[in-house]
């Protein structure tokens, strides 16, 4: 049926991100339509996942596998078993209903082409996530959605808060993010593999060995900051900033999943230790309850439903932690019916606000009549978010009970705080449900009435599902179920889930309890909200603010490291670089032995040799000399013009020991040279009114110096070191032996500038004339610059100035003042 | 430096160093010399002229602009490194041609174009700049 | 006699580094020139020293009759030089123009693009 299933499934994460590119575009063509139109590309990606799932479930797992990097042994596969497919159905499922949605909710806004974007470039990242078997690809999609999901909290960019959550909520992950990477690879070096799937079959061979601990950290925290653990929670409820439709997508079944899908992909060579065990269960135990009493200090629905979201979260992470087939099971139920109605239920608050104006708890009521679909969607959404029976979600209740029933004090504690946490968000989600329609008719910044079909079509259907999932019972546990627990616990696992009712088992009492007190805690709201709101104020501060302390001490400390390296002086950016140079000459020779090439060796008469007057002529002792005057005249000369003639001795004396020493290309070159920058330098200097001065005192001018010989000496000991080696003349014996018979020069210089390194040369004129055309336009600047420049230079803080009525008078004044001496500068 | 004699003598140096220059330029190949030499030499006459004279009337002696002797120089001697494309061989091969004029035998050769594709760029681009520096403040280089 | 042409070529580059470091931008300048002398000098030297053999082919003949200079070291020499003086020439009118700007030789006294009381980095979101 499929023609190619590599292409295919490669197709999934990568479509998306097409789309993304193509959306902005489509949009401006097809504006009120463009929400459904842009939905058919999740709807298809979702209509290909169901397709794979009978073959998953024959065969276990599909792989797909397209060359990345072969160079490396890198493969851009991707792995589809029942893990990846019940997460990945999830995303493009409500990914489609979310895009119908925000069509709908962000109507006639200017930037929605830009939304949709965003958005479907999210999916590509998640749906990229769940399928990449390269772990390598699994970070560089993880980074992907933190990135994408930035760009969709922060959509909103004029307003200042929605910029804090997006940078907190890209900041926090991305700490993760480098985490992750760090776990990847050191899985990669100590097992030698790439492949998630590859890493099934290890057994042991993680769990024993000695920087478990390490890798373990490094995942935890990227699992723990993506999914908004304690205490790395606070990023969630900030990124509330999101417009709903971002709420109702990254924070109930993506994004802030992806820390759960990770723990659960590496349970099968990671879990099941003690430390595992107690990590995840005492964090996950202590986010349930944190985040749902949380939930009741808040009055803003979205805000409750953010920290209701945090208490699922620590849910599916303790039930990781505990590794029972019935606590997996608990997480693929508790997955998928969580996924419905929290969606579900942002969808339904982002219609209320919407439609009244506000989506404060305690100034909404009555709504019922004027939004009856509305709460139909609510409804269903609380019946999952309470766990009644006709939804899937009961059963997840259900089955995260069961395995608990054993008289270990363990197991009591964590069954008395799963109870607890799940009547605390069953009260949670009845608030959100309830109060907003029922009762007495409040009056709304907005005159509230139904939704458009847009947004209703998202909550309804999901609400729906969730019911018919329970219904179909055992086609769920055949086919969402059983494949995805399995491939977590990398095992065959049966599905037991049945509508039989037995009041005989304790389960079913349990489940009462937890409804029992989900009543207790509904009626008691403002009681508990009062107290949650005094415990904060006793606490005194939160994590919230030590994450802005941090980031602001980061920028302080980031500026005063510039100031430090970047202070603006060129002398001593300068000195750095020449003590640099130093350390590079003086080390080789004197801490690594290169000397030693230079020191006499046993036989004395080496040294004889070495003493020796070098045998020159006169006229050569002579140019050296002169090549000595001419520096010397330069160091010490006061005035200016004395330094350029010495410079042109100089320049003549090096031109000399060129055609010296057979080179008279070279001193012609060099003569031209000189006679050039004499004439120049000469033609700029009597223009300029220099101080001749030396600006340096005493103390730098001997540092200088010191570090001036310092070089000086290094580089002359080591081109001694360099002259005792032997030359490989191979190149230079080809040009020789070559130069007449091929190329027909006998000048070989030449033969090898024009012909053989003829290439070089071309590069280098063309350097040439760069120069002459920069030269060229400084000089040609300079009528237009004399007006303009006096502005800039005399105001000495030019951003800052214009902002005091008074301020544009003061730096016209100074002006006038500095004009004259500008002018006789310049004549 | 606006002598009378200075000024009497300097198109007759000028005149020589051009003349020698394009001899040097042109030897290159089996004698010391070369485009990067030749263009020296040149332009310091171009330099010579300019102080004799002033900026203005040396660059009305060139005629072009020489920044865009310079841009042909490099367009020249990119275009010889290509001639080579036409013979099957990679870019910059030289190829050679000898034209028998008579008893003698003139040499020509890409490289030699090349060379004064050189020689053009080095004479544009250091003239512009000596006639850059000695024009006067007020005057448009 | 490689020797002393290796310790001049330590004074060249002793001097360059000493003038590099001044604060004055001509001086700066003059180091900038006499610092390519000394590095061209040095690869000079480094090709070993052929005393008046230039590396030409005599006429007529295929191959050199005999030792000849090292032809390499001279050619990379040679644009070298003529490079170098662009560069110079650009740094020559550079630092004429900053003069006209700035009214400044002393690089201490230049602080246009990093001024001394920068604004310090926006403490917000």
């Amino acid at each position: 049926m499929v023609p190619n299933i590599d292409a295919s499934i490669a197709l999934v994460a990568i479509a998306p991100l097409v789309a993304a590119a193509l959306a902005p575009l489509l949009h401006r063509y097809t504006r009120p339509f463009s929400g459904w139109l842009l939905a058919l590309i999740p709807a298809a990606i979702f209509a290909f996942l169901v397709s794979l799932a009978p073959q998953v479930l024959a065969e276990g797992a599909i792989s797909a596998r397209i060359g990345w990097v072969p160079s490396l042994g890198l493969d851009l596969s991707f792995y589809v078993d029942g893990l990846s497919l019940t997460f990945a159905t999830t995303i493009s499922g409500i990914g489609a209903l979310i895009i119908v949605y925000s069509g709908g909710y962000l109507r006639g806004h200017e930037h929605l082409g830009r939304f949709m974007a965003f958005l479907l470039g999210f999916m590509g990242a998640m749906l990229g996530l769940v399928l990449a078997d390269n772990m390598l690809a699994l970070f560089v999609f993880w980074e992907l959605t933190a990135v994408t999901s930035f760009l969709l909290i922060g959509f909103d960019a004029v307003r200042q808060s929605a910029r804090r959550g997006a940078i907190q909520a890209l900041v926090i992950t991305n700490i993760g993010g480098m985490a992750l990477l760090v776990g990847v690879l050191l899985v990669q070096q100590i097992t030698g593999q790439w492949e998630l799937s590859a890493l099934r079959g290890i057994e042991d061979g993680m769990r024993g060995h000695g920087l478990y601990g390490l890798v373990l950290a490094c995942f935890l925290l990227a699992a723990f900051t993506k999914s908004a653990q304690f205490p790395l929670h606070f990023w969630l409820p900030n990124a509330m900033e999101a417009p709903t439709p971002v709420s109702a997508f990254l924070h109930s079944a993506t994004m802030v999943q992806a820390g759960v899908y990770l723990l659960a992909r590496i349970t099968p060579w990671m879990g099941g230790t003690a430390i595992w065990m107690t990590l995840l269960v005492c964090f996950g135990a202590v986010t349930l309850l944190w985040g749902a009493l949380a939930a009741f200090k808040q009055t803003d629905l979205k805000q409750m439903l953010a920290q209701s979201t945090i208490a699922s979260l620590g849910l599916l992470v303790l039930l990781i932690g505990l590794g029972s087939e019935t606590a997996i099971a608990g997480v693929i139920i508790y997955f998928v019916a969580h996924a419905l109605y929290k969606a579900g239920l942002f969808m339904v608050v982002g219609a209320i606000d919407h439609e009244s104006g506000t989506r404060d708890i305690t100034a909404l009521g009555g709504l019922a009549d004027r939004m009856p679909v509305t709460f139909i969607a609510a409804g269903l959404g609380a019946l999952g978010m309470v766990g009644l029976p006709p939804t899937i979600a009961f059963f997840a209740k259900e089955e995260m009970y069961l395995g608990l029933l054993a008289p270990q004090w363990q197991d009591i504690t964590v069954l008395v705080v799963l109870v607890a946490g799940n009547a605390l968000l069953a009260a949670i989600g009845a608030l959100v449900a309830i109060k907003p329609f029922l009762g007495a008719e409040v009056a709304t910044p907005k005159s509230a009435h139904e939704a458009p079909i847009a947004m209703l079509v998202g909550p309804v259907l999901l609400g729906g599902i969730s019911i018919v999932a329970a219904l179909l019972l055992g086609d769920f546990g055949h086919y969402v179920l059983e494949p995805g627990a399995g491939a977590i616990l990398n095992e065959t696992v049966k599905s037991h889930l049945t509508w039989m009712i037995d009041p005989t088992n304790p389960v079913l009492w349990m489940s009462v309890a937890t409804w029992g007190l989900a009543f207790w805690a509904y009626r008691q709201a403002a009681m508990l909200r009062t107290l949650m709101r005094r415990f904060a104020t006793g606490l005194g501060f939160t994590a919230d603010d030590l994450f802005d302390r941090a980031m602001f001490g980061l920028i302080r400390f980031a500026g005063a490291l510039t100031r430090l390296l970047h202070h603006g002086r060129l002398e001593v950016y300068l000195g750095t670089a020449f003590a640099m140079l130093a350390l590079a000459l003086m080390l080789p020779l004197f801490a690594l032995g290169g000397i030693h090439a230079l020191l006499p060796t046993a036989d004395l008469g080496n040294w004889g040799v070495r003493l020796n007057w070098p045998p020159l002529a006169p006229h050569e002792w002579g140019v050296f000399g002169l090549a000595l005057i001419g520096l010397l005249v330069i160091v010490i000369s006061r005035k200016r013009l004395y330094s350029i003639l010495a410079l042109g001795i100089q320049g003549t004396a090096v031109a000399l020991i060129f055609l010296i020493f057979g080179a008279p290309d070279l001193a012609f070159t060099q003569f031209m040279v000189e006679i050039l920058s004499v004439v120049i330098l000469a033609l700029v200097m009597t223009r300029l009114s220099l101080e001749d001065e030396d600006p340096r005192p005493f103390e730098d001018w001997a540092r200088d110096g010191i570090l001036a010989l310092v070089c000086g000496t290094g580089v002359a000991l080591l081109l001694m070191v360099v002259l005792t080696g032997d030359l490989d003349t191979r190149l230079s014996d080809f040009f020789t032996a070559t130069s007449v018979p091929i190329a027909h020069g006998h000048n070989i210089v030449n033969v090898i500038l024009v012909d053989y390194r003829g290439f070089d040369t071309l590069g280098e004129i063309s350097v040439l004339m760069a120069a002459g055309i920069a030269i060229m336009a400084l000089l040609s600047s300079r009528g237009r610059k004399a007006s303009a420049s006096v502005k800039t230079v005399d105001s000495p803080t030019p951003p800052v100035a214009p902002v005091a009525p008074v301020a544009p008078v003061a730096p016209v004044e100074p002006a006038p003042a500095r004009r004259p001496r500008r002018r006789k500068a310049a004549s | 430096m606006n002598t009378v004699i200075f000024r009497t003598i300097a198109p007759l140096i000028v005149a020589t160093m051009l003349v020698f220059s394009i001899y040097v330029c042109l030897r290159g190949h089996n004698e010391p010399g070369g485009g990067f030499i030749g263009g020296l030499i040149a332009a310091s006459a171009i330099a010579v002229l300019g102080m004799a004279s002033s900026a203005a009337q040396a660059r009305k002696a060139l005629y072009f602009d020489p920044l865009s002797i310079a841009g042909f120089g490099v367009l020249l001697a990119g275009l010889t490194g290509l001639v080579s494309v036409f013979n099957n061989s990679p870019f910059m091969t030289s190829i050679w041609l000898y034209l028998e004029l008579g008893e003698a035998t003139v040499p020509l050769s890409t490289p030699l174009l090349f060379d004064i594709g050189v020689y053009l760029v080095v004479f544009g681009t250091i003239s512009s700049i000596a006639l850059g520096l000695e024009s006067n403040e007020g005057e448009e280089p | 006699m490689d020797y002393v042409l290796a310790a001049l070529v330590g004074c060249f580059v002793a001097l360059g580094v000493y003038l590099l470091l001044s604060r004055s931008l001509i001086r700066m300048l003059l180091g900038v020139v006499i610092l390519g002398n000394g590095v061209n000098l040095l690869i000079f030297t480094a090709g070993r020293l052929t005393l008046q053999i230039a590396p030409i082919v005599p006429p007529g003949l295929d191959q050199p009759d005999g030792a000849i200079a090292n032809p390499l070291p001279q050619a990379l020499i040679l644009t070298a030089i003529v490079i170098g003086f662009a560069m110079f020439s650009f740094l020559l009118v550079l630092a004429f123009r900053t003069y006209q700007t700035l009214d400044a030789d002393n690089t201490d006294t230049m602080r246009l693009a990093e001024p001394v009381d920068a604004p310090q980095p926006p403490l917000s979101y």
